[in-house]
């Protein structure tokens, strides 16, 4: 036979364990009520589909088009992509996009044209990167993960290009849409962000000339498949056989 | 002959200790001011990317599966006169690699995020390969040292020991991977460079632990005998001759390529100071000089000859891999043969790398590290080699 004392004690326990359920339940969404209203608005900015394996984006750049001196898509990268801090040794600066002037020196020919990461089908980057930061995207595509980079430049040593940068310095007033970071490096994403809204990338929006035809390689209706099967194009370093997202006319 | 660093004066071991300490110290203060500061306080940009903190970390990372060699030599080969040197070559093997570690990953742009270069590993990537054959060569030597010494457990020994061995040919076969397997480079890209990288090994670990060795005994104011000291001077200088034969398959290849005589003309006669390291440094301090004091009765008879010849061969060997490394990128990028290129990111210029103060320190603090670990190991545990001459001599060893 229980005591009163003893029945009380049991009801105000069993309140204390109601009332703290309440309030454990009551706190606890309040805790991951921020975290849960984030991760909606991280799923509202996901496309709703990845990257399709069946777009391979490239693009086509006509050197007889591309004046020498004009740097319009360097700009426009720039701009784009937050690359706007200054360094001491330009040599030590972050180039995503350049131009390069080339002369033949017993024809006398010359050309201009933006020298940018090549997007290649079989990246020598995303092979030797340790940690797997290098990486390409199922449409092309090829990234670094800012997350995973260690800043070991092996990438830099494998790309044939010279189109990968390590950040030298501290960064500020960055583009968020563009992640970037000291310590890690980083090369021309085709301005991913926009491709993703099916905007075109920056350099390709601001060439005066046109000379910078950006699309699906895959697709056999696009103009850049089209204008790829029909006219001549080059790859650069083409004997290394890493079937090049990026072609150019007229070199 | 009883030789135990734990007999000496305290009074040394700690002078040394505490340089050895503070140069240790100084590379570690160089890692962080760089770390802080970015890369941009570095000699270092974005076409000379691997500076001399590679040179030294690949060094020291190189040297460290070739003086295992000395404990390999003994126990898997079954020369005596090497049996007494398996620990303290095995000790060497891992403060080297230690070392050598220390160096790459404090230079590393994000060197806090070590532990995603351990968990996140890409197999394609011989850095990748890196990841696994490090870590285990520390447990292996460890293991073999450990049953070296233990003698209850002296019958593993040898198991253990052609385990090390495979393993550390694995492992160089990787370092020199690393540039063996870059296509887009004309310093690299050659088959010839791993084999290259485990020949150099040999050499540069060999002539760390006759500098070691030399160190110990002074220490313990004991003498090598005279007839093992010229034993394992002739190994060195064979070594020496063997990489000497690599070096020179190396560039010929390159010769013979038409498209690569103008990174070969650039290294070896009219790239600045690389053609200067490369002949005066490599050929002449770091082969010729070593194999005349190595070999020629009159330059033997000079006092302390082979540890001479082993430092040449130390200095050399830095030497080679500052025209291997840094002369591969200074050389600019063949993007389109037969043009002359100009551009705002200097492509077809021959970049002029010279290296910072906060790089130095890091680089020199590998040695310290090496050094400091080592001394350390070596006060409180019996590593110095105990050679019985007498019982060698008699069994005939001596000469096997």
């Amino acid at each position: 036979m229980k005591e009163p004392q003893d029945l009380i004690d049991n009801k105000s326990r069993r309140n204390f364990v109601g009332t703290a359920a309440i309030a454990g339940a009551g706190l606890g969404t309040l805790a991951l009520a921020p975290g849960l209203q984030l991760i909606q608005v991280s799923e509202a900015n996901t496309p709703s589909a990845g990257a399709s394996s069946k777009v391979r984006w490239g693009m086509l750049i006509d050197t007889t088009k591309c004046a020498s001196g004009c740097d319009a898509c360097v700009k426009a990268c720039a701009t784009e992509n937050g690359i706007n801090e200054t360094v001491k040794d330009p040599r030590q600066g972050s180039q995503w996009i350049r131009k390069i002037d080339l002369k033949n020196p017993k024809t006398g020919q010359e050309h201009s044209l933006p020298m940018l990461c090549q997007h290649c089908e079989h990246p020598p980057c995303v092979d030797v990167c340790p940690t797997g930061a290098s990486m390409k995207r199922a449409d092309g595509i090829v990234l670094v993960d800012r997350h995973i980079c260690i800043g070991c430049r092996y990438c830099m040593l494998a790309c044939p290009y010279k189109a990968r940068s390590l950040v030298h310095q501290p960064l500020t007033a960055q583009n968020p849409e563009v992640p970037r970071g000291q310590g890690c490096v980083e090369a021309c994403t085709f301005c991913v962000q926009r491709v993703d809204k099916g905007m075109l990338p920056a350099c390709v929006e601001s060439c005066p000339e046109g000379a910078m035809l950006f699309g699906d390689l895959n697709d056999p209706n696009s103009e850049i498949a089209q204008r790829v099967a029909k006219e001549k194009t080059t790859q650069v370093r083409g004997d290394l056989n890493l079937n090049l997202g990026v072609r150019y006319q007229g070199i | 002959m009883q030789t135990e660093m734990s007999k000496q004066s305290g009074q040394s071991f700690y002078g040394m200790a505490a340089i050895g300490g503070l140069i240790s110290l100084l590379g570690v203060a160089g890692a962080f001011y760089m770390e802080h500061h970015g890369h941009q306080v570095s000699g270092m940009n974005n076409q000379t990317f691997w500076g001399l903190p590679h040179v030294f970390a690949i060094f020291l990372i190189v040297a460290a599966s070739g003086v295992l060699n000395v404990a390999s030599i003994g126990t898997v080969f079954g020369k005596k006169v090497y049996k007494p040197r398996g620990p303290l070559s095995g000790l060497l093997a891992i403060t080297f690699l230690a070392a050598g570690l220390f160096v790459i990953m404090l230079d590393l742009g994000r060197a806090d995020r070590l532990i995603i270069a351990m968990t996140h590993v890409n197999w394609t990537s011989v850095f990748g390969w890196n990841m696994v054959l490090y870590p285990v060569f520390f447990g292996l030597v460890g293991l073999y040292v450990w049953l070296l010494m233990e003698r209850r457990m002296y019958a593993y020994a040898k198991t253990a020991g052609v385990a090390a061995f495979i393993w550390r040919l694995v492992m160089t076969t990787g370092t020199g991977s690393i540039f063996g397997f870059v296509v887009a480079r004309q310093a690299y890209n050659s088959a010839v460079i791993a084999p290259m990288f485990i020949i150099m090994s040999f050499a540069w670990g060999l002539a760390a632990f006759l500098i070691f060795q030399r160190l110990m005994f002074g220490w313990n104011n004991t003498e090598l005998h005279p007839q093992v000291r010229e034993r394992l001077n002739n190994l060195l200088g064979t070594f020496i001759a063997a990489v000497f034969y690599f070096v020179v398959v190396y560039h010929l290849t390159n010769i013979y390529f038409a498209k690569q005589t103008g990174f070969e003309q650039f290294i070896l006669l009219n790239g600045g100071i690389f053609p200067k390291l490369f002949w005066g440094g490599y050929l002449v301090l770091g082969t010729i000089i070593p194999m005349l004091l190595l070999y020629v009765p009159s330059f033997q008879r000079i006092q302390g000859a082979g540890i001479i010849a082993s430092v040449l061969t130390i200095i050399g060997g830095l030497c080679f891999l500052y025209v291997f490394i840094i002369g591969g990128q200074a050389y600019p990028l063949d993007m389109f043969p037969g043009m002359e290129l100009k551009s705002t990111f200097f492509d077809g210029h021959i970049d002029n790398y010279v290296p910072s103060t906060p790089e130095i320190l890091l680089s020199i603090g590998g040695f310290g590290v090496a050094f400091t670990l080592t001394l350390i190991v070596t006060r409180v545990l019996p590593f110095v080699p105990q050679d019985d001459v007498a019982k060698l001599q008699a069994s005939g060893a001596l000469h096997d």
